[in-house]
């Protein structure tokens, strides 16, 4: 119940127990360069899509190692493949192929 | 009647190839959309007919691209295949003339030297039986090549021959065995009867001597129809289906039938028309950079063909189009390629639906620029086409300065058309809003895409055709200076949109452009391709420093490309070398 007219966020912790690390194991098993992440959040400042709208690539990133994927599904196709932000990420990260590879896994294990 | 029953193996042969085919080729036609159909309709009984018979004599028979690439192996393919067309034609010329008419069954022919009493002379006989042991010496020389290349493919300017199944292989010595075969038997009769030229007639009186050719020579005929029964039961599946297939295909392609998005029957046409030659192999910068030898069009090609797992070739592939440009069959070998890349994304309302259109313009400018997401990350390239614009005194308007949505081919080479088509649209009414004559773009990828997939009714150029109209028409003040350079045209822009002459006149008349063997078609990739979702980031690395370091080898001052991802590859790499695009160097001159 919402009496006073604003939220109270939702809890942040994470449970590294039930959370489901499937997608991180296809993903890190396709694209090995998402371990140098260091999220440093160059492929969501240049990003096209995040210019138009709320998206973030760098979150949804850290969100599937965190083993949390509902807002991947939600988000993922927002993102045009555009490979912008493999050229703007210093650390090497095939970003868009793991865009693919999300993609793909998403597309094979539809709920 | 001239029969024997060694006459079976051959005729059976042949007529069940024959059946086979047919079938084959019609099952496929039928699975064209009926656009292509038509177009075969309206094509058979026009010029374009004629001219596909004369690219068949020059290409099937002569093989006259392959010379062009490499005359050693132009010569091997041009022995087997028009070596063995003149033996047809001028056996069965010969039968004719001997027996007085046109109607005589086809094995007769190729097998004259059985049914004919060699005694008997008939008017030519002696200049024929010179012309067939010439052929014949032109083939077994052909076929002698052909066997030394198998073992030493360097002298063939070749890095490796093709590799082979094993079923490959036998269908080969089958083919490899027919000749000998059919000097075997033709000098083995020519020792008992006589007859033959210069090399049966020689040949036979040769083993006469140390041979029992009485008994010999019937199982010789015997042999040689076999081996050609075999060889045609064998054919369909094996590579020489592209044989027949080149034929059928070069028909198809001249009456305007077209590689579609999908991979149909002309797919499978084009697949089968490749005669593996190899050419693709050395063009691909994979192999020669990254020592990966499992995705060139001829590899991918005989996976597609034999319903291998082609998952990872398919998506292996810069789509270039270096192997496009080279393959002596002109195969759609990029359209192909995507054509198997499958659709990972699912529309809803909800794609895209964050873009919102553009206002109409209430004046509308002259110029529509769109810069194109990568250039974003180029901004010198954006700058200098606004200097370029603001020089030239151009009523301009940026589509995509603020909030800029892509162009939708990076999706479409993944595959991904839904979405692509979704993007399509949403830009293109964008872009129509801005209601421009003239659309200008930086970036060789989304040109590629506005000319092929938009359907925008306005005249869209890339920016280095832009600058060579502005120059042209006097509208842009120029100053040549001393920069020596050296052009890279993008893959996308010269093999892809085949511009290659602007870009060319453009750094002509601002700089001393020094001519390289990469220039206009035969460019190398930078290596930053989207295509490509299998390499990493240290292959793509590799690829771009060999790149530079061809390019680097002719001493330019600077290396000018006109795409702002080429820009970015090949600008990470040379170290030594800047990398510009084409139009900071005009507007910097
Ligand atoms: S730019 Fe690269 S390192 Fe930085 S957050 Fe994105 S993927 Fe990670
Ligand atoms: S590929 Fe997707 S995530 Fe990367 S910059 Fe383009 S829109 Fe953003
Ligand atoms: S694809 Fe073309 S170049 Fe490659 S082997 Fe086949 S015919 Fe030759
Ligand atoms: S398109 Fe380029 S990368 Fe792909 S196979 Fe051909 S030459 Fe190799």
């Amino acid at each position: 119940m919402n009496f006073w007219g604003f939220n109270i966020s939702e809890t942040r912790s994470i449970n590294y127990d039930t959370n489901d690390k499937d997608m991180l194991i296809h993903v890190l098993q396709e694209v090995p360069s998402c371990k140098l992440c260091i999220e440093c959040g160059g492929c969501t400042a240049g990003c096209t899509a995040g210019r138009l709208t709320s998206f973030n690539i760098r979150k949804l990133q850290m969100f599937m190692k965190r083993g949390e994927n509902k807002e991947i599904r939600e988000e993922l196709h927002k993102c045009m493949l555009c490979g912008k932000c493999i050229l703007v990420c210093p650390r090497g990260v095939d970003t868009r192929k793991m865009i693919l590879s999300m993609m793909k896994y998403i597309k094979n294990n539809q709920k | 009647m001239y029969y024997d029953n060694f006459v079976l193996p051959f005729t059976i042969g042949l007529i069940t190839l024959l059946v086979y085919l047919c079938v084959r080729y019609y099952k496929w036609i039928r699975s064209f959309p009926k656009i292509d159909r038509i177009k075969i309709r309206r094509g058979l009984f026009s010029r374009k007919t004629l001219v596909s018979i004369k690219e068949i004599f020059m290409e099937s028979l002569l093989h006259h691209k392959i010379f062009k690439t490499n005359p050693v192996l132009g010569y091997m393919h041009m022995t087997f295949a028009f070596g063995w067309f003149l033996l047809i034609i001028f056996g069965k010329i010969e039968s004719m003339v001997y027996h007085t008419s046109a109607f005589n069954p086809p094995y007769f022919a190729i097998f004259f030297r059985y049914f004919h009493p060699a005694k008997e002379t008939f008017p030519g006989s002696e200049t024929f039986a010179f012309i067939m042991d010439l052929i014949l010496s032109f083939l077994l020389l052909g076929i002698l090549l052909a066997v030394i290349k198998r073992f030493y493919s360097k002298m063939f300017g070749m890095k490796r021959t093709t590799k082979q199944r094993p079923y490959d292989l036998l269908v080969l010595t089958v083919l490899w065995l027919i000749f000998p075969a059919r000097f075997i038997a033709e000098s083995f009769s020519s020792g008992i009867n006589g007859g033959g030229s210069f090399l049966t007639h020689s040949a036979g009186e040769f083993f006469a001597t140390f041979l029992p050719l009485r008994n010999l020579s019937y199982g010789a005929w015997w042999t040689y129809s076999s081996l050609l029964g075999l060889f045609f039961l064998l054919l369909p599946f094996s590579r020489y289906m592209h044989i027949p297939t080149e034929i059928v295909y070069i028909f198809l392609k001249n009456w305007g039938v077209e590689q579609r998005k999908q991979y149909n029957g002309f797919s499978e046409i084009q697949t089968n028309a490749c005669s593996r030659c190899g050419i693709c192999i050395n063009t691909c910068q994979l192999n020669n950079s990254c020592d990966i030898k499992d995705t060139q069009p001829v590899y991918f090609l005989r996976r597609l063909r034999n319903h291998e797992d082609f998952s990872v070739q398919s998506e292996n592939c810069l789509l270039c189009g270096r192997c496009e440009a080279a393959c002596p069959v002109g195969i759609n070998l990029n359209a192909i390629r995507l054509s198997t890349r499958p659709d990972l994304t699912r529309v809803t309302k909800e794609t895209y639906a964050y873009i919102k259109p553009k206002a109409q313009a209430e004046t509308p400018a002259k110029v529509a620029y769109f810069a194109g997401c990568m250039s974003h990350l180029t901004p010198g390239i954006i700058r200098s086409m606004q200097e370029i614009f603001d020089k030239a005194k151009v009523n301009y308007t940026f589509i995509d300065e603020e909030e800029g949505v892509c162009c939708g081919r990076p999706q479409a080479i993944c595959g991904n058309w839904k979405a692509a088509k979704v993007l399509m649209d949403r830009n293109q009414e964008r872009i129509e809003s801005s209601g421009a004559e003239i659309l200008v773009t930086s970036c060789p990828i989304c040109y590629k895409t506005f000319k092929e997939d938009y359907t925008l009714k306005i005249k869209i150029m890339h920016h280095t055709e832009y600058i060579d109209m502005l120059l042209q028409e006097g509208k842009l003040p120029l100053h040549k200076n001393d920069l020596k350079t050296v052009f890279h045209n993008p893959c996308e822009l010269g093999r892809g949109c085949g511009v290659v002459d602007a870009p060319n006149h453009v750094l002509e008349q601002v700089s001393q452009r020094i001519p390289t063997r990469y220039d206009g078609k035969n460019s190398l990739c930078c290596g930053g391709s989207l295509a490509n979702t299998v390499i990493d980031s240290q292959q793509k690395t590799k690829i771009s420093t060999d790149t530079v370091k061809a390019y680097s080898a002719y001493q330019p001052d600077v290396i000018v490309t006109a795409c702002p991802l080429c820009k970015k590859t090949l600008g990470k790499t040379s170290t030594s070398v800047p990398v510009k695009d084409i139009a900071e160097i005009v507007a910097a001159s």
